[in-house]
């Protein structure tokens, strides 16, 4: 049995065809790997750099981790990063769940594929046209109004945010046995205690790999939070765009190095909750 | 036999479908998946809805479970309709075919979530899941997940779950065709008991025709969204109403024939040898009517002389229990005639041979087209 079985793989491998094995693959392959791992293996290694170059190694040392730890600007945009990743988040995986029940249970309903479409085109929009819409949207809010608060930015994030939120959501929704569903029923569950009991708890994954995604994705975004934010409103990669702009210290180095820790920590947890499976 | 025993209570109808029709689509896609369906199902019956895929069978069951509703028509529960009742008013579980057991809870919590969602006190829900899980036999595994007990285990959990909060009735949507052969045997036996015990009412679906045979207190057989017959599991086999019937439940020979004359539902026919025999007859057949006769393979014999019908063996197959002679007839098709096997060293017939086939009064059967 164990032979037959693995002549059979020997002869597939044989015949199938394998970008693998095809000259070139493995070097480009490495090539690959280098231009997007050496850059920032380098940024890594030089925030430890003892010296104020960025290109010359002085020794070890954790002086750059302590000065940005004592910047008070750095500390100002990394809470309000945080504060408006949290918020956002939370807001845009209510709605994002909302959505996705609406458009996964009960009967298609009308416009059931522009809606799909429409929770979805954040996606596909380039980030700069929704970035300038929103500035000139907002702005004419803030001259009506006078409101110049963090408002803006979340309810910007929040936005830009359901779409990454929905997807897993969506998946988790779509993989559930609807039978469940009909079986609480069945069994003397009202419509509401049917989803608190069964739909929410399995969706519960889902929900959690939708918030944490919509949290790294809030975290990380340059471009619209640079066109809406107001005065004193700068988040950690905002900050770090305009630190780029003047002198350059390995302390950028090591706020990026704690930055790229928070986000690798993030998508791991992520893929960890979305492959589990009920 | 069970539909032999006489019930000590008087019957009542658990359910009673009254011309319940139910349509799918609209237009080119429009199907109709129960056509005017009528049937009444009596209470503590063991009650078989019989019939091939896509006939309409998880459809009823949808409607009486009330996951879905009638196009037209009326189901009534012990008299009382209810149409107006959301399937979680409705005092009536379901088995599902795929079980739709909780994942995320252990055996007990399943068990006893009907009672829970009925808001019925903590104390009284643990002593009934503890019963339960006797009943079933699975009081071992009452916290584990149910992803981690084997196919038999989650159907007797299922069972468990629907029984639990002691319904009026017990939907079984084919619950046994997931199983293997020896554990489906096994728990043909165990619904049975479970049934007996509980004094509930089952409507249990199947397509196989030896399950419900041997299950079934009253089969209806269905096709195509319509109920053919109803009755005990004797009266169908014996005495199949119409052509789908007779060729669905068991093997038939079909014989085409010629009324003869007719009396008190039996009737005079002449086949194609010639010969007359008496067979029962559905009412609506006039003398000179050309009709289907049909017989059971183990209700004709085979003769060394001419009788009723003849004609040459053209193979003999071996069964163990039991033998099939293939027959060629004289006039018109083949013929199939089951003999049990006796003692061993018999003179046994053989392909080639001229052979007579012996049909008695009563083994042949008229058919309504
Ligand atoms: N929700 C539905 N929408 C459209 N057609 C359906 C639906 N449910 C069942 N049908 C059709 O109704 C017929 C009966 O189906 P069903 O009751 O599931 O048959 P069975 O359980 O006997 O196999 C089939 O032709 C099936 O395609
Ligand atoms: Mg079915």
């Amino acid at each position: 049995m164990a032979s037959a079985g693995e002549g059979r793989g020997v002869a597939l491998r044989r015949t199938g065809f394998s970008v693998k094995r095809q000259t070139g693959f493995g070097v480009i392959a490495w090539l690959c790997f280098f231009m997007l791992y050496l850059p920032i293996l380098t940024l890594v290694l030089f925030s430890f750099n003892a010296d104020q170059s960025m290109a010359v190694w002085g020794g070890f040392s954790f002086r750059w981790y302590e000065s940005a730890w004592h910047n008070q600007t750095v500390q100002d945009a990394s809470l309000r990063s945080l504060q408006i990743a949290f918020i956002a988040a939370i807001l845009a995986t209510v709605a994002a769940t909302m959505a996705a029940l609406a458009t996964t249970r009960g009967r298609a309903f009308r416009g059931e594929q522009a809606a799909y479409a429409m929770i979805n085109t954040p996606l596909i929009v380039p980030e700069i046209v929704t970035a300038t819409a929103l500035l000139i949207f907002f702005a004419s809010i803030k001259v009506s109004t006078g409101y110049t608060g963090l408002g803006y930015l979340i309810a910007a994030h929040t936005a830009f945010c359901i779409p990454f939120a929905y997807l897993p959501i969506r998946a988790r929704l779509e993989s559930m046995d609807l039978t469940l569903e009909t079986a609480a029923g069945d069994l003397y569950a009202t419509p509401w205690q049917a989803f608190r009991r069964i739909t929410l708890p399995l969706l519960w994954p889902g929900i959690i790999a939708g918030l944490m995604l919509a949290f790294v994705i809030s975290l990380d975004d340059v471009v619209i939070t640079e066109l809406v934010k107001s005065g004193g409103q700068d988040t950690l990669p905002t900050y770090m765009l305009g630190q780029l702009r003047r002198i350059v210290t390995p302390e950028i180095n090591a706020i990026s190095t704690v930055f790229l820790l928070l986000s690798v920590v993030i998508v791991t947890l992520f893929f960890l909750l979305s492959r589990q499976r009920s | 036999m069970t539909g032999d025993i006489v019930p000590e209570k008087p019957v009542r109808d658990a359910i009673e479908v009254r011309g319940v029709s139910k349509i799918f689509g609209a237009g080119e896609g429009r199907v109709a998946a129960l056509d005017d369906v009528s049937v009444s199902i009596r209470e503590n019956e063991f009650f078989t809805l019989l019939g091939p895929s896509g006939c309409g069978k998880t459809t009823l069951l949808r409607l009486i479970a009330g996951f879905d509703f009638p196009t037209s028509g009326q189901i009534m529960l012990h008299g009382e309709d209810i149409a107006p009742l959301p399937p979680f008013k409705r005092p009536v579980n379901t088995v599902f075919q795929n079980y739709a057991l909780f994942p995320h809870m252990t055996v007990a919590q399943n068990i006893g979530f009907g009672l829970e969602m009925l808001g019925r006190p903590k104390a009284e829900i643990e002593a009934r899941v503890a019963a339960m899980l006797k009943l079933v036999q699975m009081e071992k595994l009452a916290g584990r997940r149910t992803s981690q007990i084997s196919g038999g285990q989650q159907q007797r959990v299922a069972l468990a779950r629907a029984l639990a909060p002691a319904p009026k009735v017990l939907l079984l949507d084919e619950p046994l065709s997931a199983l293997d052969f020896k554990l489906r045997k096994e728990m043909q036996i165990e619904l049975k008991r479970l049934q007996h015990e509980t004094g509930i009412t089952f409507i249990f679906v199947t397509h196989d025709q030896e399950e419900a045979l041997t299950m079934s207190d009253r089969i209806a057989v269905m096709s195509s969204g319509r109920i053919l017959q109803v009755g005990g599991p004797r009266d169908i086999y014996d005495h199949p109403a119409e052509r789908f019937v007779a060729n669905f439940i068991g093997d038939t020979n079909f014989l085409p024939a010629t009324v003869l004359s007719s009396a008190g539902g039996k009737a005079r026919v002449k086949l194609a040898s010639g010969i007359e025999i008496d067979a029962p007859l559905p009412a609506g057949f006039t003398p000179g009517s050309e009709v289907t006769v049909v017989v059971r393979p183990e209700h004709a014999r085979l003769m060394r002389e001419a009788s009723t019908l003849n004609g040459t063996v053209e193979n003999v197959v071996y069964f163990g229990t039991d033998t099939h002679f293939h027959v060629a007839l004289d006039q018109g098709r083949g013929f199939v005639v089951r003999q049990q096997n006796a003692r061993s060293g018999e003179a046994g017939v053989s392909a080639g041979d001229r052979v007579g086939i012996f049909v008695g009064d009563g083994a042949a059967q008229v058919l309504k087209d």
